[in-house]
Formats: C-alpha cells, structure tokens, sequence
C-alpha cells in the first residue's frame, strides 16, 4: 500500500471511530428534522382558523370587494358602535372607510383591541390598492379606458389563471428549486466550513504534539498534507451519505404518520423560505402531489455531479489554506489572524447566494458563481433553474485551477511551517516560505 | 528496554568493506553541506562534512544552536541543503532511502489519542513494513519488553516513560541500518538514560550504525566510537575518539600511593602539578616532558614508595571541545 492510502486510511478511520463522529451523524437528523416539523405542525393547527372581520364603508363604493375567504369572514356593518370593543365581541378586527380613497387616501382605518394581523393588513391593502388605483385610471376619462383597463386587467387575469391552472406545479418547481439550492448551498458552506477546520486542527495537533518531525522522517510533507486533506473528505462524504439516507428512511415514515404535507419543510432550510412553508401547508393533497411531482423532476443527475464537483473544488480550495494556516501557527489562539480572512469569504458567498435566488442569472449570481473562492457556494442556488453548460464549465475550471494552485502554496507553506515552532511568522516570511526550494 | 537488550533480532547483512574508496567505505557521508534559512544572515551550516564508518556510534557534539539538528534533519531527507551532498551506503541519498533510516527526534511526541498498538503499526507500515511484518515485530518487541498489555491503551493512559519506550520501538522496529537519536538523553531520569545507552550498545553490536546529538559532553564519553564536533554551523573537530583525545592530550598522568619512601617524589624530567594527601594515600598530577617514554616514568615511580595506581588523564570532551573553538577562532 502507498503511503498516501495508508494516511488517508488511518485519518479517515481514526474520526470515523470517534465517538462525538457516530452520535453526531446519527442524531443530527433527527434533530433537524425536529427543527422543521415541529414549527411546522404548530403553525399549521393556526392555520385553520378563520377570522371575523366587520367591514364599515361609509361611502358604499368597496363593500363588494370584502369577499369572504378561507381566512377571512367579513361582515357588513353600518358604523363602529361601543360594543365593538367589548371584550367578547367575535370580530377580530373593523375596516373602516370614510370617504373615496382615491382622493382621499388616508380615509381607510382598521380598528382591533388587539395588534392587527399582518396577514389581514396585507390582504386589506393589496384589495384596496388594486380597487383605488382602477378607479384613478378610471377618473381620467380617456376614450375606451375601460376597454384599456380591462385589457391590462385581462391580461393580469391571463397570467392568473395560467398560476391557478398550471401554476400551481410552476410556482412549487420554483419554490423546490430554491429550496434544493438552498440545501445544498448550505451543505457545501457548512461541509467546506467544518471540514476545512478540521484539516487545520488536525495539522495543528500534530504540529503541537510534536508527532510531525516524526512524520516526516517517513513520508514526504506532501503526502502527509493530502492524505489528511483527503481522508478527512471522506470523513464529510460518509457523514453526508448517512445523512442523506437518514433522512430519506425520516420522509417515507413521515409520509405515514403525519400525511405528506410536514415532508416538504424537510427539503427546506428552516429559517430561508418560511413564506413557501406558509404557502406549501395549507395546501390540498392534489398540490402536495404537484409538489411532489416537481420536487420529482428535478435534474438530479446534475445536481449530484455537480454538487460532488464543487464539494471537492471548494474542499481542496479552502482545506489547503487552512492546512497552511494551521501549519504556520505554533498555538491554537494565533490562528484567528489566518482564518479569519477565509470565514468572511465564505460568509460573504453564503450571501452572494442568498441574494442571487432573487435572480439567479443576474451580475452578481453570474460572477459569483465564477469566481473561485464564491462559486462553489454560488453556483448551488443556480443550477436547479438551470445554469449554461459553458458557464458551468468555466466556473469549474476555474474553481480547480485554482485549488491546484492554493494547494501547491499551501504545501509549500505547510512543509515549512509544520517544523518552525515560536512566534507566528509574517505574511513576508510566509511568501518567503512559498519561495524556498 | 532490559540489560540484555531487544534489539533486532534478524542479523544485518553486512556488506564486505573493502578499501577501494573512502566515500565506499563510509556508510554514511554528508559532503559541504551549506543551509540557510531565509531571513537568516548566518548559515545553520557552512560547508559541513561528515563520514559515519558503518557499525560505529557517532557522537554529532555541539553547544545549542550549532546546527546539530539542521544536519540531522538533512540527513532524514526531511530538509534539503542548499548545496552539497549526503550519501548512504555509497550512493546518494533518496525519498526512499529513509526505510533505513530510524529516527528519534528530539522533540518526542506520538498521536495522544491513538492506542498504542494501532500508532505502533500506522508508524511501521509508514516506514515500508507490510501489516503482518509489522505487527511480527510489534509482539516480539512488547513481549520482550513486557509491554504486550498497553497495546489497546490510548498514549495518553501512558506515564511519560512509558511513552518513551513505546517511541523507542517504534524508532526501531523496522530494523533500520541507520539510527539516528537526536538528543536522546536530555530531559529523562538516569534510569532510562541507562537503559538508552545499553541498547544503543547493544543496537552497535548487533551491526546498527548509530549517530546521535547531543549537547551535553560528558554523556557521550563511553558510548561513542567517534564524534564531530559542531559550532556554530561548521565542523570544528572530527575522528575517532580515543585517538582525538590522545591528539588533545596534555601529557598529564594521575598517580596514587600507599605509601611513600621520602617526603615527596624526586622526578628529573617531569613537573609535579599537584600533590593531596588524604588519609592515607597520596596523589599526584604530573606532567612529564617529551623525551620520557611512560615505562620509564613507571619504573622511577614504583622505586620511590607503594605505586597502587597510575592512569594518564586525558582531556574531557568538554575540554577538548573549548580547545578546539579557541584554535578555530585563532585560525580564522
């Protein structure tokens, strides 16, 4: 066996075996799957309530635009009176309109005892808006308004009815799209981020538990470096793939117990996209199924290549450097000053791409996804709404271009850095360092 | 680490020495060697030289900072000189080379959370031992040493002895034709030191070429066959023991008697140094001029009362040491 396999082995098994490896892979599931199905469930036994909601339109022009819904049950009435305060009146809250709000914009009011939900705010100013703005049009009298408003109308309606009838499966395939880039834009900051740090601490170790010149006397600092670096990959493949079935084994018995419904926040970072939960809850089985069939017909086959590809990329891209920081270092407290540079990198990647779902083709996504020390993180948000191939294989030979390059600095700078014990050197003596012989 | 020695038990090939070339005949040469570190005005080493004859114990000696284990570490392939070369067993020295070579640096440290056996047979297989090889000699080395049941212990169970034994087999365990100790008796009780210096003998007489480093002189006095002192990154002094310390010999001899026939001794050609009387023998430092042969000086003492010892007194290492920097100092 080479000697590289036999380092890889050894720091592949001496982590898989720990203990705080196996608890951790095992229950992390669990617990993320906690995080999600139990807001989830709260939120949506709220859910099935519906609000009372007394509407007083003195002018008499809305009152056929308070149409009752599924949240909502509005109920006419002629003026605000007293009881309508008392503590056991059922209306939630009173709209109330005193005059046309086309000239008068601030004669819309609603009155509670308690806050005014947002949901019912949103759902009064969106109707009132969309009534006011079609009456100001209206009032300038242009010659077949009506016909032109009804046109521009129409047309909204068009779009409308294509989201009702089909729309349903467009917009869920976005709502998965985003959330499948979401996860795995995720997977890979955190993967690269932890793993990464492990690469460091482990060289650090090393270095401090003076095993290293011993090392070294063996094997060539390379091998040392990259059969660490490699091993500890593993460590993040096998850590993933568990996981992975973990929560696969977690949907199917879901599906059982609860319905299909809580089995889409699973494929949703809790916290990035609590309106799609919003919106996927309430929603019938026959939308669930669409969702489904979305979530279905995403192009897994790329996702997971290129999710490896990037892993890998971003892996060697950032392990490298902080194998380096981790060499250069003789304490754990001094390595603050070196790593501090790669987590605002990272950090500042994570937000290129939560900015880039908005638009996943625009200028920032588009650079982002190519520069190298972005793109692995970037590049995950784009590809489930489907990225050119050219552009892909820029960003790709970019990202590994440049992780041969940083890994080839960092062991230049670890093969120094491992035997030199004191003070932490400069950046000028660590550019000396690269270019020793 | 017992009297008797575990050291390999597979005899060494040992390669016919023939005089055909100094360079074949040493085992281990290390030619010019020139290191600078960046950022560093002074070399580490300046044009270093040194030939290790196959079988010996070579002292490498030198105050701290000498450059003793920049040389060390060359020697190891783990830096690379600038300029000149080191070659073993008459070529010159490669990657693969370090399967020879054992090596015990001077900082000590294993994996602390690793167990005993599992680092033992990562360490050895990292040196070219198959899995079974090592783990052959892994048994015989703890059953000799009566260790077997640490073998499931994580380091860091161990007391700091017992670690330095479980990193002493592992410098030995592939039966290296090269031993190299970097410091291997600082910092430890003289129980283990003992111990050390036994089986490096012992390591010696099995057909090992040991060199090792140390900066305390005296340590190195009965074990070395030869030594090379180090100052300062260059070589100050180099060859064989017993004939560097003839070479720095004074001509200074340590007699003792029982008994006195006169008052003092009466010597026409040496100078009485010094004279302690104790309770009831007498010793005396002298030095005797060029022209007396030692058997003359002999039978004139053994006339002049009960003569119960006699022992030239060669220079310490210590001693020879300081003298050789102040004549480097002087020539340059």
């Amino acid at each position: 066996m080479s000697k590289i396999l036999i380092i890889i082995r050894r720091e592949f098994l001496f982590r898989v075996k720990k203990k705080s490896f196996i608890l951790l892979t095992l229950f992390m599931p669990f617990l993320f799957a906690a995080l999600i199905f139990v807001p989830l469930s709260l939120s949506s036994i709220k859910d099935n309530s519906q609000q009372q909601v007394g509407v007083v339109d003195k002018t008499g022009l809305y009152t056929d635009i308070f149409q009752s819904n599924e949240r909502f049950a509005f109920v006419l009435l002629a003026d605000t009176t007293a009881d309508l305060r008392a503590d056991d009146n059922p209306l939630k809250a009173v709209v109330y309109i005193s005059d046309t709000l086309s000239t008068h914009p601030d004669a819309l009011r609603i009155y509670s005892s308690e806050e005014v939900s947002s949901e019912l705010l949103m759902w009064v100013q969106n109707t009132i808006n969309e009534k006011v703005r079609s009456d100001k049009l209206l009032s300038y009298h242009v010659d077949g308004l009506p016909e032109i408003i009804a046109d521009v109308s129409n047309q909204v309606d068009v779009t409308t009815v294509k989201w009702s009838e089909d729309g349903t499966e467009h917009q869920s395939s976005t709502f998965v799209a985003v959330a499948a880039g979401m996860l795995l834009t995720l997977l890979i900051y955190l993967f690269v981020m932890t793993y990464g740090a492990m690469v460091m601490q482990s060289v650090l170790e090393e270095k401090t538990g003076r095993v290293v010149e011993l090392m070294v006397s063996s094997v060539h600092p390379f091998q040392l470096m990259m059969g660490k670096m490699v091993g500890i990959a593993l460590v993040g493949f096998l850590q993933m793939v568990i996981w992975a079935v973990l929560l696969s084994v977690m949907i199917y018995v879901g599906n059982i117990l609860w319905g299909v419904a809580p089995t889409m926040g699973v494929h949703t970072p809790p916290g990035v996209d609590a309106s799609a939960i919003a919106a996927a809850t309430p929603a019938a089985n026959s939308e669930v199924a669409e969702i489904m069939a979305a979530l279905m017909g995403l192009p897994y086959c790329e996702l997971g290549i290129m999710f490896v590809l990037y892993f890998v990329g971003g892996y060697l891209l950032y392990a490298s450097f902080f194998a380096a920081a981790g060499a250069s270092v003789s304490a754990q407290e001094d390595t603050a000053q070196f790593t501090m540079p790669l987590i605002l990198l990272m950090l500042f990647a994570l937000y290129a791409a939560m900015y880039s779902i908005e638009n996943t083709n625009g200028p920032l996504a588009f650079w982002a996804s190519l520069f190298p020390l972005t793109s692995p993180i970037v590049m995950m948000v784009r590809i489930p709404f489907g990225v050119p191939l050219w552009q892909e294989a820029l960003s790709l030979v970019l990202l590994y271009g440049t992780a041969v390059l940083t890994v080839w600095i960092g062991a230049k700078i670890y093969r120094i850095g491992i035997l030199m014990y004191g003070k932490k050197p400069s950046l000028r003596e660590l550019a000396r360092w690269i270019k020793e012989k | 680490m017992g009297n008797r020695g575990c050291a390999p038990r597979l005899p060494i090939k040992h390669e016919s020495i023939l005089q055909i070339d100094e360079l074949f005949l040493m085992f281990l040469t290390a030619q010019h060697i020139y290191k600078r570190f960046s950022g560093k005005q002074e070399p580490a080493l300046n044009d270093v030289s040194i030939s290790v004859p196959e079988g010996r114990i070579f002292g490498l000696l030198g105050p701290n900072g000498a450059g003793k284990t920049t040389l060390l570490r060359i020697i190891n392939h783990i830096t690379m000189p600038d300029s000149g070369e080191v070659t073993l067993a008459g070529h010159p020295l490669t990657a693969d080379d370090v399967a020879q070579i054992g090596y015990l640096p001077e900082e000590r440290g294993l994996y602390k959370k690793m167990k005993v056996g599992e680092q033992a047979m990562y360490l050895a297989q990292l040196k070219g031992l198959s899995r079974k090889e090592a783990r052959n000699a892994l048994n015989e080395w703890f059953e000799c040493l009566g260790i077997t049941a640490w073998w499931d212990k994580r380091l860091e169970e161990l007391s700091k002895g017992m670690q330095q034994k479980v990193q002493f087999v592992v410098t030995v365990l592939h039966r290296p034709r090269l031993l190299i100790f970097d410091e291997p008796f600082s910092g430890f009780d003289p129980v283990y030191a003992d111990l050390l210096k036994n089986e490096i003998l012992h390591l010696r007489n099995q057909g090992h070429t040991i060199l090792f480093s140390t900066h305390n002189m005296a340590s190195v006095e009965e074990v070395c066959d030869e030594i090379a002192l180090l100052n300062h990154g260059r070589v100050v002094l180099h060859g064989e023991m017993e004939e560097l310390k003839r070479r720095y010999s004074t001509g200074e001899y340590e007699v003792v008697f029982r008994k006195l026939e006169a008052e003092t001794l009466s010597l026409p050609n040496a100078d009485i140094l010094s004279e302690i009387n104790t309770h009831n023998t007498t010793r005396f430092l002298l030095r005797k001029s060029k022209e007396m042969s030692v058997s003359d000086l002999v039978c004139l003492l053994a006339k002049q009362g009960e003569l119960c010892s006699f022992s030239e007194k060669l220079p310490t290492m210590h001693e020879i040491f300081l003298q050789a920097v102040s004549d480097a100092n002087s020539l340059t």
